[in-house]
């Protein structure tokens, strides 16, 4: 069989397995082969399971061979990044307080792809709680970009991203707050996907900010996100926040979700900071929607500055009530030599979160302490409302609008050691989180220095059919897509 | 100097429901530790509530039975703090929109003797909320072990004013809505199970003084009597501190109702700042009118209520309407047995009720219901006996058998031949000659218009029919021979 398994779409390994050309534990064997032998330079693994994924594997084709395959999803491995539950599975959100917990049960999503026939394969590295924008806030390695081994992957879900572009999974699945799918998706050269806020369900996610929260997939192509979408969308009895939405089928969308589309270009998105060869390939995306007959615009989104320290008022504020529950109490990290109770919370949590998580619990309890609610929880939520007004003002005039996903490609690990300067990777990212929005990452080219370069689509509330089709249109006229990371 | 004490209630009742309340797992008590537990309750990474719409539909129906405010919006807020008991270390309660906004109890003070009405008054309230239960910790002399079966139980806090003034007003306040929660099938506020659980804030001030004084919380009040005696004791303990001189300091104090005595537990400075927020994982959801006129539909009368009623339309004394009011399923049993019964019959229906059946439940240890003895039965009952079929004493022991086996009472009088014998009218007539001719006092106090004398008759009546005369008719007799020519 071919010897580049690993690297193909998940639409061509469909077709295989359908076709029976591979089986299933074939492709999960060529997977596993591929992981072991990158990710001792990548590192995108927290944990892996190899025998589990086999005998997944080995059920699929049966399924298969008893013509029962669920799906286009039966038999492809996919990775979760390690804040989504799998039953059996350790479950650490790369911290150090989770190191040994084990999940007891499944998230939705993962029941979901487990419907769909997929193989569950291994749990991804990423910043600590999905709090940084570099996977170097894990508590137990930073993960590299394939691409280039002294690169950051992005973050938070830099695993996925990882490895994803290295070949050691078809598609996986991130959450993505402020960004931390679609940012490291462009940092790497992958799609990702941030659908509209109550899409998915998020029961079985650890929480960071459960207002901001929500699972993307990633994958080679806007097709192949399309099919995993399609398979982990709609609406969950146990997450009240998820939304009774019809889920049309997303992949079929692609086609009869025909433009012209009327595109928008947000002014506040291309100021200071942003690299130039990003910023040409933003044009470059442009220039083909035009030749496809869009009609292209500029727009303003003016609440755009207040977008960054609204979302670290509201995320911190969330993230520091989301994480008390990590005391060493009933499971987790629990530190030795206590005194009492109040002497055990204070350790455990001392040893158990990282630098960057104790900051974002500290500056969330602080804005919600008495005296100082209003002043920053109460106002960054007003703030919020003018934040998602902005674009749904923008909507009334175009159909989508396009940006760049992050302002730098990739850089190197160890260059920010300025939480701000880390917080700026995601100025164009935050502002969907807020507004709730579905977005997309696209592979759009590349730096001179042979850095992926990301271009984001953002589309109107549950119109990710729409905002697949519109993104489809560009990348499967390309070639971006088929880059392959020399390792 | 005299001294008022100013009391404020804050009661916490579990609401009964099939499942907790931001979950699928059954709530219950008595159970192993931790089997009631899912990912929810234990606070595990992901796992995220989802309201149990029983437990709204249960506290909207407490503040219709109270006369609140219903919020069109029910919403959730977090109320952060680390306690082990507590799995998420915060818990969802509501903050600044409780559920149900004023509102009052009907409370009734003992009156100056035990069958007369004492005064009655309204407890107005500030607020009902609802939240979740937290679990148990059961300290050992090593370690402490946390249960979390109660985690995550439906709870609605009651705050009330500080209206009440004495230990006795938050008794009547407790007993008043209690009965008012278990009639509505909200709880059954079983304090030993921790269903009804009440902290009492108490303060003093000289009499006239309107400002405040420092108010102390009293924690750990596990029953209704331990709430009466505790705040009693509270009373005495600041008054006595100010008449000495002295300053109450605020604090929260864990009374011990078996030494009558309490502790200080913390003070002021070790107070929360809970930093409530909205709960980002619950949306808001909207109580429209035809939610609440459901809920409306199903309200049952109150207490107070259905006694007015009883005064009104059955003519019941005060002390049968006392027993009667308090138990819906005693209140419907009277009702349904009155109706039976025909109209003028409803005091010796309540008097079957409130003494014999009462006393036969007690007896058997068991509830009314499923009762073999049936309200048409009591009715026929009181018409036998009006009617002199059977006599009072026979009466009493058909009861017992009917209580006992269900069976209908003539049936009961026939097979143990308890029917009254029917009495000769002419030997009958001769005994009332003799009687009125024994007693000329009373015949003339009788015929001078005294219609209490005729009593004096029918002892010596009815001893010379060794009790088996027929009363009715003993009576008509007697008023035949005195009134006639």
């Amino acid at each position: 069989m071919s010897s580049d398994l690993h690297f193909r779409t998940l639409v061509d390994l469909a077709g295989l397995l359908e076709a029976g050309r591979i089986s299933s534990v074939e492709l999960t064997q060529a997977v596993i082969a591929r992981t072991r032998e990158v990710e001792p330079r990548v590192q995108a693994f927290n944990s892996r399971d190899e025998a589990d994924a086999i005998a997944q594997a080995a059920r699929s084709d049966a399924r298969r061979a008893a013509r029962r395959a669920a799906g286009p999803l039966e038999g492809i491995p996919i990775g979760l990044k390690d804040v989504i539950a799998v039953a059996g599975q350790p479950l650490t959100a790369s911290s150090r307080i989770l190191e040994n917990f084990v999940s007891p049960y499944d998230a939705t999503v993962t029941q979901r792809l487990r419907a769909a026939g997929a193989v569950l394969w291994g749990r991804l590295n990423c910043d600590e709680f999905a709090m940084g924008s570099s996977t170097e806030n894990s508590a137990f390695r930073p993960t590299r970009n394939p691409w280039d081994l002294a690169r950051v992957p992005g973050g938070s879900s830099g695993g996925s991203a990882a490895a994803l572009a290295a070949g050691e999974a078809v598609a996986t699945l991130g959450s993505d707050t402020g960004g931390s799918v679609r940012q490291p998706a462009a940092l790497c050269g992958v799609v990702g996907l941030k659908p509209t806020y109550g899409l998915l369900s998020r029961y079985g996610l650890i929480a960071y900010a459960s207002s901001l929260d929500q699972i993307g997939p990633f994958a080679r192509t806007v097709e192949d996100a399309a099919i995993v979408l399609g398979a982990i969308a709609g609406h969950d009895e146990r997450d009240s926040t998820s939304v009774r939405a019809e889920i049309p089928d997303y992949r079929a969308a692609l086609k009869t979700e025909s433009g012209p589309w009327k595109l928008g270009i947000p002014r506040e998105y291309f100021g200071a900071g942003l690299d130039p060869e990003i910023a040409a390939a933003v044009e470059r995306a442009v220039a083909h929607y035009r030749s496809l007959g869009c009609e292209v615009r500029e727009v303003s989104l003016p609440h755009t500055p207040y977008c960054l320290d609204t979302y670290y008022i509201i995320a911190t504020a969330e993230a520091s009530s989301n994480l008390a529950r990590y005391d060493g109490i009933r499971y987790g990290r629990r530190a030795a030599g206590a005194q009492d109770v109040v002497d055990l919370y204070f350790r455990s949590r001392a040893e158990g979160f990282g630098a960057e998580v104790k900051r974002r619990i500290i500056l969330g309890t602080y804005v919600l302490s008495s005296g100082y609610y209003d002043a920053y929880y109460l106002r960054a939520q007003k703030v919020r409302t003018l934040i998602r007004r902005d674009f749904l003002e923008a909507y009334r005039e175009v159909d989508a609008l396009i940006t760049p996903t992050s302002p730098v490609p990739a850089f190197r690990l160890g260059e920010k050691t300025d939480p701000l300067a880390m917080y700026l990777c995601d100025i164009y990212t935050i502002g969907v989180n807020l507004a709730g929005l579905p977005a997309i990452s696209m592979p759009g080219g590349f730096t001179s220095a042979g850095l992926p370069i990301g271009v984001q689509l953002i589309g109107q509330p549950f119109q990710e059919a729409r905002l697949l089709a519109l993104a489809h249109a560009y990348d499967q006229a390309h070639e971006w897509n088929r880059q392959r990371p020399k390792l | 100097m005299n001294f008022e004490a100013v009391i404020g209630l804050e009661v916490h009742v579990q609401i009964k429901t099939a499942s907790k309340i931001f979950t699928r797992v059954a709530a219950g008590y008595g159970h192993e530790p931790n089997t009631l537990t899912d990912p929810v309750v234990l606070g595990l990474p992901g796992a995220l509530p989802v309201m149990n719409k029983a437990a709204l539909d249960a506290v909207i129906k407490a503040g219709l039975l109270l006369g609140c405010r219903i919020a069109p919006i029910c919403k959730w807020d977090r109320k952060n703090y680390f306690y082990p008991d507590s799995p998420k270390n915060y818990q969802i309660s509501q903050y600044d929109q409780p559920i149900c906004l004023g509102g009052a109890v009907e409370i009734e003070l003992p009156g100056p003797s035990r069958n007369v009405m004492g005064e009655h008054k309204r407890i107005p309230l500030t607020r009902i909320h609802l939240e979740e239960d937290v679990g148990k910790l059961n300290h050992g002399a090593a370690d402490s072990q946390i249960d979390f079966n109660r985690a995550g139980t439906p709870l609605m806090e009651i705050v009330s004013e500080p209206a009440l003034h004495t230990a006795e007003e938050a008794f009547a306040y407790l007993t008043s809505l209690r009965a008012t929660m278990v009639q509505g099938g909200i709880s059954d506020c079983d304090m030993e199970k921790g269903q009804l659980r009440c902290d009492a804030n108490i303060s003093v001030r000289p009499v006239g003084e309107t400002t405040l004084g420092t108010k102390v919380e009293l924690k750990n009040l596990n029953s209704i009597s331990f709430v009466r005696d505790g705040i009693a004791h509270e009373i005495r303990r600041q008054i006595g501190i100010l008449e000495r001189g002295g300053v109450i300091v605020q604090e929260t104090r864990d009374y011990d109702g078996m030494s009558d005595t309490s502790q200080a537990l913390r003070s002021k400075e070790d107070a929360h700042d809970y930093r409530y927020f909205p709960d980002p994982d619950l949306m808001p959801v909207q109580v429209d009118e035809a939610w609440l006129a459901r809920l409306r539909a199903e309200c049952p009368e109150l207490p107070f209520d259905r006694q007015r009623r009883f005064f009104a339309q059955y003519q019941l004394p005060y002390t049968l309407t006392s027993v009667l009011v308090w138990d819906r399923a005693l209140a419907g049993f009277f009702e349904e047995a009155a109706k039976a019964a025909g109209p003028g019959r409803a005091q010796a229906v309540g008097n079957w009720i409130a003494n014999d059946l009462l006393r036969e439940l007690g007896a058997a240890k068991r509830p009314l219901e499923p009762a073999k003895i049936r309200p048409a039965g009591i009715a026929e009952l009181v018409r036998m006996v009006e009617a002199g079929t059977v006599l009072t004493g026979a009466a009493k022991e058909i009861f017992v058998e009917m209580f006992a086996t269900g069976e209908a009472p003539a049936a009961i009088a026939e097979k143990r031949g308890l029917k009254a014998a029917p009495t000769d009218q002419g030997e009958l007539e001769r005994w009332c000659r003799e009687a009125i001719a024994a007693n000329p006092k009373a015949r003339a106090e009788f015929q001078a218009g005294k219609d209490s004398a005729i009593n004096a008759f029918k002892g010596p009546v009815m001893k010379a029919a060794r009790g088996q005369a027929n009363p009715k008719l003993v009576d008509e007799t007697l008023r035949r021979l005195l009134t006639g020519p």
